[in-house]
C-alpha cells in the first residue's frame, strides 16, 4: 500500500459539525414528528367516528339493518333510521352531477377549443374565482331565488325541494368542474389537434375523439372534486331542502339529506342520539368512499 | 349528417357555457344587487346589535382570528410533514401510510371534521364551543391542503440544487432552509393562501364548534360566528336576505383579495427567482 | 482479469514500472506523480442488490487531472460520487472497501461536512441556485459559518479569478446567476467549489452540456487548476482526457479496466478492451 491507512477508530469531529450533526438529528425528528401527526389526526378521526357510531350498534344492541333501512328518525321515541336521508342524499348526489357535470364540461371544452383568447382571459379567471365563493352563499342564492322560482313554476306549497337540492349543488360544483377540467383539456399536447385536424376530422370531431379522451384523466380529477364539494355540501343545502323526514318519491319533495341532519340535531343531541348522528356520518363517509371508488373505476374502464 | 352532428355539439357548446356564465353572474349579481345598500363604514366596522341595523365587524374579528389561529398552527405542522415525505423519508411503507392519511384526509367532507371537533376539542377536551375549539378543527381541515401543496412544490425544487448545495458540505437542513425552501416558496405560498380561502368559507364545521354567539369575542376561548355562520344564521333564522348578501359582498371581496394576492405574490417570486 | 491490472499499477506503489514513460520529466514533477492523494481499495457499490462498482483500486496522484473514461453505465459517474459520499444520498446504496484521502478513511470517520469542504464537485449541468452571482460563490464559505463582509468579498472574488470568470461578471455580481450563459454558469459552479478552498475537485462531465467554446474555455481553466486542485474528472468524451489529463482509467461495466498515464492508454493499451474503446470500435 502506498500510503497507511488510519486504522485508529476514534474520530475526531470538529466542535462546529458536531454541533450540525446535531441540529441535524433534531431537525429530521421534527419532521418525522410532524408527519405522523397527520397520520395521527386522521387515526383520530377515523377511530373516533366509528367508535361513537358503532357504539349503539356494538354496546346497546341496536339494530344496524333498522338503521339503514328504517323509515323513522323520531330520536324521543328512539327511533332511528336513516333511510328517506340517505335516499335524499344518492338522488340529490346523481341528480347534481346529471346537471352540473355535462354543462360544467361543456363549458370547459368552450373556453379551451373554441372561445377567443380573449374571451378566455376573462371568463376562466372569473368562473376561477367563482370556486372559492363560500359555499353558503350558493345556499341564500338558492332560497332567495331558486326555491321561490320553484314554488311559482310548480305551484307548491313549500319550494323548498330536492329538485332546489339538486339545482343547487349543480351550480355549486360548476366552477370546480369547469376550472379543473379546462386546465386538463389545454394541456393536451397540440400535436393531438394538428394529427386530427390533418387527417380531415373537423373541429368539433378533433375535439370529442381526441381532445376529450386525452384529457380523460384530468378530467375525472374534476368531477370527483366537484362531487367531494357537493356531497360534503350542508349549510346550503339546509337553507334550500326543507328538511322534512320523507322518503322522497318526486323532485319536489323536502328533504334531508345525510350531512343536513347532523347539522340541524348535533347541537342539541346527546347519548345515543348524539351516537346515532356520528353513525350518520359513517354512513355519509362510507358513501363518499364508494362514490370515488366507483368513479375510479369508471375512468380505468374508459381507459381501455 | 356528420355536419348536422358537428352543428349540434357546437350549439350546445355554446348553450353551456352561456348557461355556467350566465348562472354565476346571476350569484354575484344578486349578492351585490341585494346586499349593497347596506354597506357601508359602520356596517363593516360597527358591533353587531342583536334589534338590527348594527354592523359585523365581530364576525369579521373571529373569521380572522380563526384564519390566524389555524395557520399559526397547521403551516409549519404541514410544511415540516411535507418536508419530511419529500427530504427525508425513505421511500418505503410507512411514507405510503402517511401519504394516503393524508389524501384521505383530504376527501373526508367538513361536516364529519364538525362532528369530530364538536365532541373531541369542544366536550372531550373541555374547551366548549370557542374559537380555539373552530380552528383547531380548521387545522386538521387544511393541514392536508398545506401539506400536498408543499410536497408539489417541493417535487419542483431541482435535485441538482440539492446536490450542489450539499457537494459544497452543508448539511440537510442548511440545504432545506438556504435553497430548497425558497425555491419552493410559490407553491407553498400558494397552499396557505389555498387554504385561507377554504378558512373563510367554511361553515359546517365552523357551526358546530364556535357556536353561535354573535358578539365581539372576549378571547379565543369564547363562543363566536364567523362570517359564513352569519350569513347562514340571519338566512336561515330571521329571513333576512339583504343582510345575507351584504355578509355575502363582505366575503366575495375578501376571496377577491387573496386570490389576487395569490397571483401577485407567485408572480412576483418567479420574476425574483428568475431574473 | 482488470483488478490484477490496476493492483499491479498500485502494489508497486513506488512506480517503479512507470518511470520509462517519465523519462524527460523534470525532478519536481517526478515528485508530484509520487504523491497520492486519494487511495481506493477494494470498493464494492450496490443499489439495492445490483452491484454497480466492482473491487476498484486507485491510486489518485495529487495536483494532477485523472480522467474516468468508460461507455455509459460503467460506473465512471458512481465512482466520483463515492469519492464525496454525494451516493449517500440515494436510498439503498451499500458500499464496502475503503476510500483513503490524506490518511483519513472518509468511509470511517463519517464526517461527511468536512469531507465536502475537502472534495469540491462540479457537476454535468451547471446547478447554480436562483441568487446572485455573488451569493451563489459566497454561500459555502457563509454555510461554514463565515460572516465577515471583507473575507467574503474577498473570496468571492478570488475564486471567481481561479475559475477565469471574474472579468465577465465583476459588474454584475449582484444579479441572478441565472441569467449568465451555460459556460460562464459552469465556470461560476467552479467557482463556487473554488470558494471552499478544497484539496480535491470532482467533475462529472463539466463540459457535455456546454458549446465548443465554452468547453474549450473550461478545458483551459481545468488544466491550469492542477497546479493547485487535485482534479478528477469523468467524461464521454476522448479527446477531452486526452487534452487535459495526466493519468487515464478505463472503467467497463463497474470495473476498472486499466489505468495508467494518459499517453499509454491513448497510444499503448495494455488492454484488448481498452484499445478497442479507445479507437472507438464500441462505447
Amino acid at each position: 500500500m502506498s500510503i497507511p491507512t488510519n486504522n485508529k477508530q476514534v474520530v475526531v469531529i470538529d466542535k462546529a459539525n458536531k454541533r450540525k450533526y446535531m441540529l441535524e438529528k433534531m431537525s429530521s425528528r421534527i419532521f418525522l414528528i410532524c408527519a405522523l401527526l397527520s397520520v395521527l389526526t386522521l387515526v383520530l378521526i377515523i377511530g373516533f367516528v366509528f367508535y361513537k357510531g358503532a357504539h349503539p350498534f356494538v354496546a346497546e344492541g341496536y339494530s344496524f339493518i333498522d338503521f339503514i333501512f328504517g323509515k323513522d328518525w323520531v330520536p324521543s321515541e328512539d327511533k332511528f333510521g336513516i333511510f328517506p336521508m340517505i335516499v335524499a342524499s344518492i338522488f340529490a348526489t346523481i341528480g347534481a352531477l346529471i346537471i352540473g357535470v355535462p354543462i360544467g364540461l361543456f363549458t370547459s371544452i368552450f373556453l379551451a377549443e373554441i372561445a377567443s383568447k380573449r374571451v378566455a382571459k376573462i371568463i376562466s379567471p372569473a368562473i376561477q374565482l367563482l370556486a372559492g365563493i363560500p359555499s353558503v352563499l350558493y345556499g341564500v342564492f338558492g332560497l332567495a331565488i331558486i326555491v321561490p322560482f320553484l314554488q311559482n313554476t310548480f305551484g307548491l306549497v313549500k319550494g323548498q325541494s330536492l329538485l332546489a337540492v339538486i339545482l343547487v349543488l349543480a351550480i355549486m360544483m360548476l366552477p370546480t368542474i369547469v376550472t379543473v377540467a379546462e386546465t386538463a383539456i389545454r394541456a393536451v399536447p397540440q400535436t393531438y389537434r394538428e394529427g386530427s385536424l390533418a387527417l380531415g376530422v373537423s373541429h368539433i370531431g378533433t375535439i370529442f375523439k381526441v381532445i376529450v379522451p386525452a384529457a380523460k384523466s384530468g378530467i375525472m380529477t374534476a368531477i370527483v372534486l366537484g362531487l367531494g364539494r357537493a356531497i360534503g355540501e350542508t349549510m346550503a343545502v339546509i337553507l334550500v331542502a326543507g328538511n322534512s323526514l320523507i322518503v322522497p318519491t318526486s323532485l319536489t319533495d323536502s328533504v334531508r339529506p345525510l350531512t343536513t341532519n347532523i347539522a340541524l340535531e348535533m347541537g342539541y343531541a346527546f347519548g345515543t342520539h348524539q351516537d346515532m348522528l356520528f353513525a350518520t356520518g359513517i354512513v355519509l363517509f362510507s358513501f363518499i368512499l364508494i362514490l370515488n371508488f366507483v368513479l375510479a373505476k369508471i375512468s380505468a374502464k374508459g381507459g381501455n | 349528417m356528420i355536419q348536422l352532428k358537428d352543428k349540434l355539439l357546437r350549439g350546445l357548446l355554446w348553450i353551456s357555457a352561456f348557461l355556467s356564465v350566465a348562472v354565476l353572474v346571476m350569484i354575484v349579481g344578486f349578492i351585490f344587487y341585494k346586499g349593497i345598500n347596506l354597506i357601508s363604514f359602520s356596517f363593516i366596522f360597527g358591533d353587531y346589535s342583536p334589534t338590527g341595523g348594527g354592523g359585523i365587524w365581530p364576525m369579521i374579528v373571529t373569521t380572522i382570528y380563526t384564519i390566524l389561529i389555524s395557520l399559526i398552527i397547521a403551516t409549519p405542522i404541514g410544511i415540516f410533514a411535507a418536508v419530511y415525505l419529500q427530504e427525508y423519508a425513505k421511500q418505503g411503507r410507512l411514507v405510503r401510510t402517511i401519504r394516503f392519511a393524508t389524501e384521505s384526509l383530504t376527501g373526508i367532507p367538513s361536516i364529519i371534521y364538525g362532528l369530530f371537533g364538536a365532541v373531541f376539542f369542544v366536550t372531550t377536551l373541555k374547551l366548549g364551543m370557542s374559537i380555539i375549539a373552530a380552528s383547531l378543527t380548521l387545522t386538521i381541515i387544511v393541514l392536508p391542503v398545506i401539506i400536498r401543496t408543499t410536497e408539489e412544490a417541493l417535487k419542483t425544487v431541482p435535485l441538482s440544487y440539492r446536490e450542489g448545495s450539499l457537494a459544497l458540505g452543508t448539511t440537510k437542513l442548511q440545504t432545506l432552509y438556504k435553497v430548497i425552501l425558497p425555491s419552493a416558496m410559490p407553491g407553498v405560498l400558494s397552499g396557505i393562501i389555498l387554504s385561507i380561502g377554504r378558512i373563510v368559507g367554511e361553515s359546517a364545521a365552523i357551526f358546530l364548534t364556535a357556536g353561535t354567539v354573535a358578539a365581539m369575542p372576549d378571547s379565543i376561548f369564547s363562543s363566536a360566528r364567523t362570517l359564513t355562520v352569519h350569513a347562514y344564521l340571519v338566512t336561515q333564522e330571521s329571513g333576512d336576505i339583504e343582510l345575507a348578501a351584504a355578509v355575502g359582498i363582505v366575503l366575495i371581496v375578501i376571496i377577491l383579495v387573496i386570490n389576487l394576492s395569490a397571483t401577485f405574490i407567485s408572480k412576483k417570486l418567479n420574476r425574483a427567482t428568475n431574473k | 482479469m482488470s483488478r490484477l491490472m490496476s493492483t499491479s499499477v498500485i502494489e508497486h506503489g513506488e512506480l517503479t514500472t512507470k518511470k520509462q514513460s517519465w523519462e524527460g520529466i523534470s525532478q519536481m514533477e517526478q515528485f508530484k506523480e509520487g504523491t497520492t492523494k486519494i487511495n481506493v481499495k477494494d470498493l464494492n457499490l450496490f443499489y439495492g442488490e445490483k452491484q454497480a462498482l466492482f473491487g476498484v483500486y486507485l491510486d489518485i496522484h495529487e495536483k494532477q487531472v485523472t480522467a474516468l473514461i468508460g461507455p455509459s453505465g460503467c460506473g465512471k459517474s458512481t465512482f466520483l460520487r463515492t469519492l464525496n459520499r454525494m451516493n449517500d444520498l440515494i436510498d439503498g446504496v451499500k458500499i464496502s472497501g475503503d476510500i483513503v484521502i490524506d490518511h483519513e478513511n472518509i468511509y470511517k470517520t463519517n464526517d461527511v461536512i468536512k469531507l465536502r469542504t475537502k472534495v469540491g464537485m462540479v457537476f454535468q449541468k451547471p446547478n447554480l441556485f436562483p441568487m446572485s452571482i455573488y451569493d451563489n460563490v459566497a454561500y459555502g464559505p457563509r454555510m461554514q459559518g463565515i460572516k465577515n463582509k471583507k473575507e467574503l468579498n474577498k473570496l468571492v472574488e478570488e475564486s471567481l479569478r481561479g475559475a477565469a470568470i471574474w472579468d465577465e461578471v465583476k459588474d454584475r455580481l449582484k444579479t441572478s446567476a441565472l441569467g449568465l450563459s451555460g459556460g460562464q454558469q459552469q465556470r461560476v459552479c467552479i467557482a463556487r467549489a473554488i470558494a471552499m478552498k478544497p484539496d480535491v475537485i470532482l467533475m462529472d462531465e463539466p463540459t457535455s452540456a456546454l458549446d465548443p467554446i465554452s468547453t474549450l474555455k473550461v478545458e483551459e481553466l481545468i488544466t491550469a487548476m492542477k497546479k493547485d486542485y487535485t482534479i478528477v474528472i469523468v467524461t464521454h468524451n476522448m479527446q477531452q482526457a486526452a487534452r487535459i489529463s495526466d493519468k487515464t482509467a478505463f472503467f467497463l461495466n463497474g470495473e476498472v479496466v486499466e489505468y495508467d498515464d494518459t499517453d499509454n492508454i491513448f497510444s499503448t493499451p495494455q488492454d484488448q478492451r481498452t484499445e478497442d474503446y479507445v479507437t472507438g470500435r464500441f462505447g
